[in-house]
């Protein structure tokens, strides 16, 4: 089957959706944008689908593994003979995995905003922005070129930019859009750096060719970037670990998550499509791709675990104490984001030991479904009560009982409760860490309690707890209502896909089990934190709040968010405002414009001296012109 | 010392006299008085000299025109007996530093080259000025001719112009 | 008149002009100004005049010149008085030193 006939197409409907609606959104198309919109993603999410189908079930595997098909490759830009920036399409189970989350999602969330954005007065732009998030991110998934990868990374971070401070009239908006664009570039000149130290030593920035050429021993590239090192640590450890900052900071792992939180001022279902389900887990996709490197540095995988890992336990504690939800639900990707990652840092490569790779990839796959759930459907909320606040919550079951099933599925889902999707996915990723390293299993088995007590804590405290007056108008239209049935639906049923089937670390595939004695541990985890929740917020009671008093700094500590905030703000603001700031303004002000304003002045003084001469009498001019001319007459007749 | 001589040297103190006269004394119109002996002392030296036609322009057109004017003009613009205004100190002083300088660097440059005259008789007549004043040919002076003719006429317009009284209506 | 050496005559015309422009400088008064240049011009036609008929008297040229710098004198003066005219009126003086509005 050629795949190159209509894959292209998958990226590029939402391009066509981004310049039509970008050109033609403000006259022509302002009052059918939506549906045009959402009927180009709606055909790529179809294409999407099709082609996983081909690429799964009809084409299958060849030789017991599936194969990576470069359907489009052409070369752009030519350094020398053997590096050349590509841009081209690759198929393998990895990239048709995320060309079907990416574009699902991104139908869902167009046609949830059809709803939801209604009556905006940028209401075309806002589809513009998404068709461009749409195609930068799609484009990024199928790149066969680790260059390329970064420009579609640079691309999303313009869209995701654009799309937080979407609401630009509000100040805080604003600030959250400048802080994600800016904590982003900042790790993604980590990811740069890699990239130009793995581009040089491997002599191509080709995936496929680098893996080969790094990951044999007896390769001379391999060699000569193992053996060269920088402060001790050698070259491919320095490029794997760089790359893995830029693949941090897009992904909110600790300390580069302090933007995702404050990316929630944008408006809901972009939060949704980008900081829930697309954008935030390019750096577990990142990982993945590159896995086989990370493999074979037992270092930098290690970063990736111990990052991962504590970025989990840290956001899910920050997640209990919030009271804004959607910064508990931006906490809880950041949470869920950190399991992938140490997932794919316990794994190991081939067959059953790559269960970490796969448990992670699934965890991604179910994720991007029961969060951007959650995301629509706290959209769906705050579009009823016109806040973000839990406080102003409570009872809501009755108003929106959709919203409330669909919301309770997926708060299942992510506690990990049978036989919801998340269920699965997280038993193999806890499954992979039990078996490689069991202080991550524990640090996984802590976090998947604090999950799913302050995902019921969210629950509870929207859809029970105290009666609240609403001036109810409907639960929103239809448009917001099958986003959320739809996706209800498939966090109950991706969980029995045999991901790991399609999806592994040598693209062979295997037979994932399910260990039902090992499930009891992290289930009743999850059921014990359901229990707590239901104890502390079920009824309006003071419980929770004599327990956070009990805990006193620790509490306090977890609702400041640690202070990594104020930590920055120290070492921004303090440290490199007066350290650097300071002196270099200084120099500016009285050496390089003491310099220009010398010159200036001399200029004028001189200019004051001399403007004498210019009297204004006849005479002296005369005078003073006679002279010259005797004195040029002497020059030439005696001195020349 | 033949009376030729003799008569130059007379010739040569009047105008010399006369002129310096001319540029110091503070009375206006003695000053315009000096000027036309000084003038007048000129055209005695052409005559001295036997070129006779150039002595009747310079009569003609400096003592009876240019004179003239000088004098209806101080009549036009000067309170009689109003002493002129000195000059600064300092001005005199390197006026006549330069005057006085340039003037020897000057002289030395003519006495260093003595000018031996060519000893050939000058001959001149007023039929060969006028051939070839208006002579188109090689030693023509059609072309200047003409070319001050256009001079003397944008004179005559522009001290119309100038000295025109702007209209009242105007201001 | 072989007897007169062509350089005092030169004399003559050098300081004639000497003095010209001696009361260029010093003179404030606009008239005057006009005189010295007058003499300036004059000391210039004497050394024509000299010249044509010392060094070259097979030709004319000299006198030529001395005619036209006489007859642009008379120009250049009616242009000057009227210049002169013009600024009377409008400054009631024709002291230079009182006309300095063109400086810095």
């Amino acid at each position: 089957m050629n795949y190159a006939s209509y894959i292209a197409l998958i990226p590029l409907l939402p391009l066509v959706s981004f310049l039509v609606l970008g050109i033609g959104g403000r006259g022509r198309f302002k009052q059918s944008a939506g549906w045009i919109a959402t009927f180009l993603l709606a055909v790529s999410a179809g294409l999407a689908l099709f082609t996983a189908y081909q690429y799964f079930l009809v084409e299958g595997k060849i030789d017991g593994v599936y194969p990576t098909l470069t359907v489009l490759q052409h070369d752009w830009l030519r350094f020398s003979p053997s590096v050349s920036i590509n841009i081209g399409m690759v198929i393998d189970p990895l990239s048709v995995m995320m060309l079907v989350v990416v574009t699902m999602v991104s139908f869902m969330v167009h046609l949830f905003s059809l709803g939801y954005m209604r009556g905006e007065e940028r209401f075309s732009t806002y589809y513009a922005f998404l068709g461009l998030f749409t195609f930068s991110m799609l484009g990024l998934v199928v790149s066969s070129n680790i260059f390329q990868i970064y420009i579609f990374w640079e691309l999303v971070g313009v869209s995701s930019y654009l799309l937080i401070g979407f609401y630009y009239q509000k100040p805080s908006a604003v600030a959250a859009a400048k802080k994600a664009f800016i904590v982003t570039r900042f790790a993604d000149l980590g990811f740069l750096v890699g990239i130009l130290i793995l581009g040089f030593n491997g002599n191509t920035l080709d995936f496929n060719t680098l893996i080969q050429r790094l990951t044999d021993p007896q390769s001379p590239y391999l060699i000569g970037m193992t053996t060269s090192s920088f402060l001790g640590i050698s070259m491919i450890s320095w490029a794997l670990v760089l790359v893995f900052v830029g693949g941090a900071g897009k992904s909110a792992m600790f300390p580069l998550h302090i933007w995702l939180p404050d990316a929630m001022e944008g408006p809901t279902p972009v939060s949704a499509l980008i900081h829930a389900a697309t954008m935030v887990v390019a750096g577990v996709f990142l990982v993945a791709r590159m896995f086989p490197l990370f493999y074979v540095n037992h270092l930098s995988l290690q970063v990736v675990t111990w990052v991962g890992a504590a970025s989990a336990l840290f956001a899910a504690l920050i997640a209990c104490t919030q009271t804004d939800i959607k910064r508990v639900l931006a906490y809880s990707t950041m949470s869920q984001i950190g399991y992938m990652m140490f997932a794919l840092g316990v794994s190991g490569y081939g067959g059953e030991a790559g269960l970490g790779y796969t448990g992670s990839l699934f965890h991604l796959f179910t994720h991007a479904f029961f969060k951007s759930l959650l995301f629509l459907g706290a959209g769906a909320i705050i579009h009823m009560v016109h806040s973000n606040e839990m406080k102003d919550m409570g009872g809501l079951r009755k108003y929106m009982p959709i919203t409330h099933i669909t919301f309770l599925v997926a708060c299942l889902a992510i506690a990990g409760v049978p036989p919801f999707a998340g269920f699965f996915s997280k038993e193999e990723i806890l499954l992979a860490a039990y078996e490689h390293n069991p202080a991550v299993y524990y640090l996984g088995l802590i976090t998947s309690g604090i999950t799913a007590f302050y995902m019921f804590r969210l629950y509870f405290n929207i859809f029970w707890n105290k009666p609240t007056e609403v001036h109810a108008h409907g639960e929103g239209t239809l448009s917001m209502k099958i986003p959320l049935i739809v996706l209800a639906l498939a966090t109950i049923s991706v969980g029995f896909l045999p991901f790991s089937q399609y999806l592994s670390s040598d693209n062979r595939g295997f037979e994932s089990h399910l260990h039902l004695g090992f499930s009891v541990a992290p289930v009743l985890i999850g059921l014990a934190g359901i229990g707590l929740a239901f104890l502390f917020y079920f009824k309006q009671n003071d419980r929770a709040a004599k327990v956070s008093g009990s805990l006193g700094a620790l509490y306090k500590a977890a609702y400041h968010k640690f202070y990594i905030d104020e930590i920055y703000l120290f070492v921004t603001k303090k440290i490199l405002f007066n350290l650097v700031g300071r002196p270099a303004a200084w120099i500016d002000r009285n050496i390089i414009d003491g310099l220009m304003n010398g010159i200036a002045v001399t200029t004028a003084e001189l200019s004051n001296a001399i403007k004498g001469i210019q009297s204004g009498r006849v005479q002296q001019y005369a005078l003073y012109f006679f002279g010259g001319v005797l004195a040029l007459a002497v020059l030439f007749i005696f001195f020349w | 010392m033949t009376a030729s001589q003799i008569i130059f040297y007379l010739i040569s103190a009047f105008i010399l006299g006369s002129g310096l006269l001319a540029m110091t004394t503070r009375k206006i119109f003695r000053s315009a008085i000096w000027l036309l002996f000084s003038l007048i002392g000129v055209a005695a030296l052409y005559f001295w000299l036997e070129v006779e036609f150039i002595a009747a322009v310079q009569i003609v057109v400096y003592v009876g025109g240019i004179v003239v004017l000088i004098i209806f003009s101080i009549f036009l613009t000067q309170q009689s007996g109003v002493l002129m205004a000195k000059a600064p100190r300092m001005r005199v002083i390197f006026s006549t530093l330069s005057v006085v300088f340039g003037f020897a660097l000057t002289y030395l440059l003519i006495y260093k080259n003595s000018f031996p005259g060519s000893g050939r008789p000058f001959e001149w007549s007023m039929q060969k000025i006028g051939t070839q004043m208006l002579n188109t040919g090689p030693q023509g002076y059609a072309l200047p001719f003409e070319v001050v003719s256009m001079l003397l006429l944008a004179a005559m317009i522009g001290c119309i112009v100038i000295a025109l009284k702007s209209k009242p209506e105007q201001k | 008149m072989n007897e007169i050496p062509v350089s005092h005559i030169l004399f003559v015309s050098t300081a004639l002009f000497f003095i010209g422009t001696y009361g260029l400088f010093t003179r404030r008064n606009m008239i005057t100004m006009l005189m010295a240049v007058e003499l300036i011009l004059n000391s210039v036609n004497i050394n024509f005049v000299v010249f044509n008929k010392y060094l070259y008297p097979e030709q004319l040229d000299g006198l030529f010149f001395t005619i036209i710098i006489i007859t642009i004198a008379a120009a250049e003066a009616a242009v000057a008085i009227a210049i002169i005219i013009n600024l009377y009126r409008s400054h009631k003086s024709i002291d230079v030193e009182e006309a300095t509005e063109m400086k810095y």
